[in-house]
């Protein structure tokens, strides 16, 4: 067991993918020479050649249509969307493209492609380069969409994004690159659609997942102090979700809460909520509150940012309301 | 210019002769002032096609054109949900750029893409049934006309998106160029994805990976019910030019024309690089069935027929000797495929709702709501 960077843990899985299937491919802006924006893809060029991790010009429709086209004809692409917000420039080929392609032609082929995008706030990167859109995809049928938290996650989800035969948009946490954690050595794949339970308790389940985990075992601790034991769920998948686990942590505690960075309104936390007050009814003793960003674009100012991120108080308030 | 000896070698060098070729400038045009069709801006052509060939060919235009007719007459009498869009009129594009690629090379096609699925070899009674909506068609009943598709004969798909199928055959032939296959990939777009912004993308990226990949721009002259003339400020070949990608201009309604220009651009794609051919031709139906086509000329509307590139292959085989019995059983020939295709269309089964829901993913999800 080693402690590694999240950002480390993203670059060995990619690594270990290469290495182990020839299919594998790279290729967005920067990642090649340049060694990735943020350092994902350092080393890996020299690793394994330019045929193989290419950098690409600023052409993100081309870059994710490719992806898919290439994933058609039998590779399996790892293509990088430099920020999230871009994601908007390659709607068409993910949207209509790569979820499509299996169903509507019958499962004659698979998109095997894997997408990862940076998101998320903390770093001041202000309204266009710090959204999190995972939701967006989630509604997709034919998509799959996956937000590790830790870097074991990092790296086991990525490599099971990589082996999956369909599409993933594997959703990366800017701020989360430089934190450390620990990896086991070898590192275990970690199965899509599979939440883990980050914190065992007994008397309200809080479910999160990305960055806003770490935000989440914090508000924990400080409820521990206060003598609540809460269980913190982290979803690490967001489609498919793994809702076994949520029901079976809500039918111990009988309380819910749902914390996502991205925007409240007609997010994760509200699918997962709809599906709770249906199949988890009878488990509820409060109702089921959701605490995410407000409905406005991601500010720029330390001041503005730091409140619009959910932060370890708004999280208390709420859990308090539901203990309440 | 001579007859060539015969094969697609001799059809390579003779288009290679062809002025437009290259990034030289087109030559002088001859413009046909009684006919305005879109086809008029083209030089003419000097190069011939052995008999064989354009044989081959019209039968290929053939099939296109009555599956189309039938196509259209059962749309009408309501056995055909949904849009069609027929490419009566421009088959020579679909049959000519075909008939260049190998069976293992690949095409990306357009909402109108009937005749290129056909061209390159989609089964016929497939193609029916998945028009038909039916569980035995190629698509399972779940595309159906825009979303023709068959990867077994490199089939990439018809697109329901303007400009989508030259981004998955760029990647397509990405991947071919990494496993040095030296195959080709053809992309077919409409004039309309001229003013999309992923041509753009594609050519570039394209001309920088030096991919095996030709650009057909089949040039019809309308997007939906606007003319090319309002559409696009600028000019395929000046976009290939820009990015020094060899560009040709052929008349789309002359499917000699096509078939050496295409030949002569596949074999330098396959030795690395993108081409780009543009085939001049004409949309005789509405951009899909039902559509009055009131925005239209009549006069334009006339010139139609004038250059309808069956009668002009015929012509051209008649003189080459084939006789009228001969062109008669070709033609017999085809409707026979036609109708029995037709017939087992109308026997094909309704698609399983439950087999399409758990076919999203290629596992079943592990979420218990998947599909749901
Ligand atoms: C991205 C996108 N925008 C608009 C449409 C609607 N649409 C379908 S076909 C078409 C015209 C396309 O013209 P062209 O590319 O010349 O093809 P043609 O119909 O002439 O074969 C339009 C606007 C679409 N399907 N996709
Ligand atoms: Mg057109």
């Amino acid at each position: 067991m080693a402690e590694t960077r999240y950002v480390k843990a993203i670059t060995a899985a990619l690594a270990d993918s290469l290495a182990s299937d020839s299919r594998v491919i790279l290729f967005g802006e920067d990642v090649a020479r340049p060694g990735g924006p943020f350092n994902a893809t350092k080393g890996l060029l020299e690793q394994f050649g330019p045929d193989r991790v290419r950098d690409t010009p600023i052409s993100e429709a081309a870059i994710v249509g490719a992806a898919v086209g290439a994933a058609m004809s039998g590779l399996k692409p790892v293509v990088e969307i430099m920020f999230m917000d871009f994601t908007t420039l390659a709607m068409d080929a993910l949207v209509n493209q790569a979820a499509k392609a299996r169903f509507m032609f019958g499962g004659q082929c698979s998109v095997p492609m894997v997408l990862r995008a940076p998101h998320g706030a903390g770093v001041n990167a202000g309204p266009q380069h710090s959204q999190c859109l995972e939701a967006w995809f989630a509604h997709i049928p034919g998509l799959k969409v996956v937000c590790p938290a830790t870097p074991a996650d990092a790296y086991g989800l990525l490599r099971s994004a990589i082996d999956d035969p369909d599409p993933v948009i594997y959703v990366e946490h800017k701020a989360l690159y430089g934190t450390k954690g620990e990896m086991p050595e070898p590192c275990p794949l970690v199965p899509i659609g599979q939440a883990r339970i980050a914190r065992a308790g007994t008397d309200i389940s809080i479910v999160t997942y990305g960055a806003m985990l770490h935000t989440c075992l914090g508000a924990a601790e400080k409820l521990a102090a206060e003598g609540v034991d809460a269980e913190v769920i982290d979803l690490r998948s967001l489609q498919p979700w793994d809702e076994a686990a949520v029901l079976a942590s809500l039918s111990r505690t009988h309380r819910l809460l749902l914390v996502h960075e991205a925007v409240e309104a007609f997010g994760v936390g509200a699918e997962i909520a709809a599906r709770m007050a249906d199949a988890g009814f009878d488990e509820l003793d409060a109702p089921i509150v959701r605490v995410g960003a407000p409905f406005m674009p991601v500010p720029f100012a330390k001041s503005l940012e730091a409140q619009y991120v959910p932060s370890e108080a708004r999280i208390l308030e709420a859990a308090r309301r539901v203990l309440a | 210019m001579k007859a060539p000896a015969s094969g697609p070698k001799a059809m390579a060098t003779m288009a290679a002769e062809e002025p437009s070729e290259g990034l030289r400038k087109p030559a002088a045009r001859k413009p046909n002032r009684t006919a305005k069709s879109n086809t008029s801006s083209v030089a003419k052509r000097p190069a011939e096609l052995p008999k064989d060939a354009l044989l081959d060919l019209y039968q290929t235009m053939l099939l296109v054109r009555r599956a189309e007719q039938r196509l259209s007459a059962l749309f009408a009498d309501g056995e055909i949900p949904g849009f069609i869009h027929l490419s009566i009129g421009q088959e020579a594009v679909a049959a000519g750029v075909c008939q260049a690629l190998a069976a293992q090379d690949s095409i990306a096609s357009t909402h109108r893409g009937h005749g290129h699925s056909l061209a390159k070899g989609v089964d016929l009674e497939a193609f029916f049934l998945e028009i038909m909506g039916k569980r035995e068609g190629i698509c399972g009943g779940r595309g159906g006309s825009m979303h023709v598709a068959d990867m077994a004969v490199g089939m990439l798909g018809a697109n329901g998106i303007v400009g989508a199928g030259l981004s998955l055959a760029l990647g397509s032939a990405l991947a071919h160029q990494l496993r040095r296959e030296r195959r080709v990939v053809a992309a077919f777009f409409g004039d309309g994805a001229m003013a999309e912004g992923l041509l753009h993308e594609c050519l570039n990226l394209a001309a920088l990976w030096k991919l095996p990949l030709l650009f057909v721009c089949e040039n019809n002259g309308w997007s939906e019910f606007s003319p090319t003339s309002r559409q696009f400020a600028g000019s395929l070949e000046g976009l290939a030019k820009t990015f020094g990608i060899p560009y040709r201009r052929v008349d789309g309604n002359d499917v000699e024309a096509v078939a050496l220009a295409a030949t002569a651009a596949v074999e330098v794609a396959r030795g690395g690089g993108p081409q780009a051919l543009e085939c001049m031709t004409g949309r005789v139906r509405g951009h899909f069935e039902g559509d009055p086509q009131r925005y239209r000329d009549a006069e334009e509307l006339a010139q139609l027929p004038k250059i309808d590139p069956i009668p002009r292959a015929a012509a051209r085989l008649r003189a080459l000797k084939v006789s009228a019995a001969a062109l008669q059983e070709l033609s017999e020939k085809v409707d026979r495929r036609i109708e029995a295709a037709v017939a087992r269309g109308r026997q094909g089964t309704l698609p399983d709702f439950q087999e399409a829901l758990a076919d999203v993913y290629t596992r079943p999800s592990t979420s218990p709501r998947a599909g749901v």
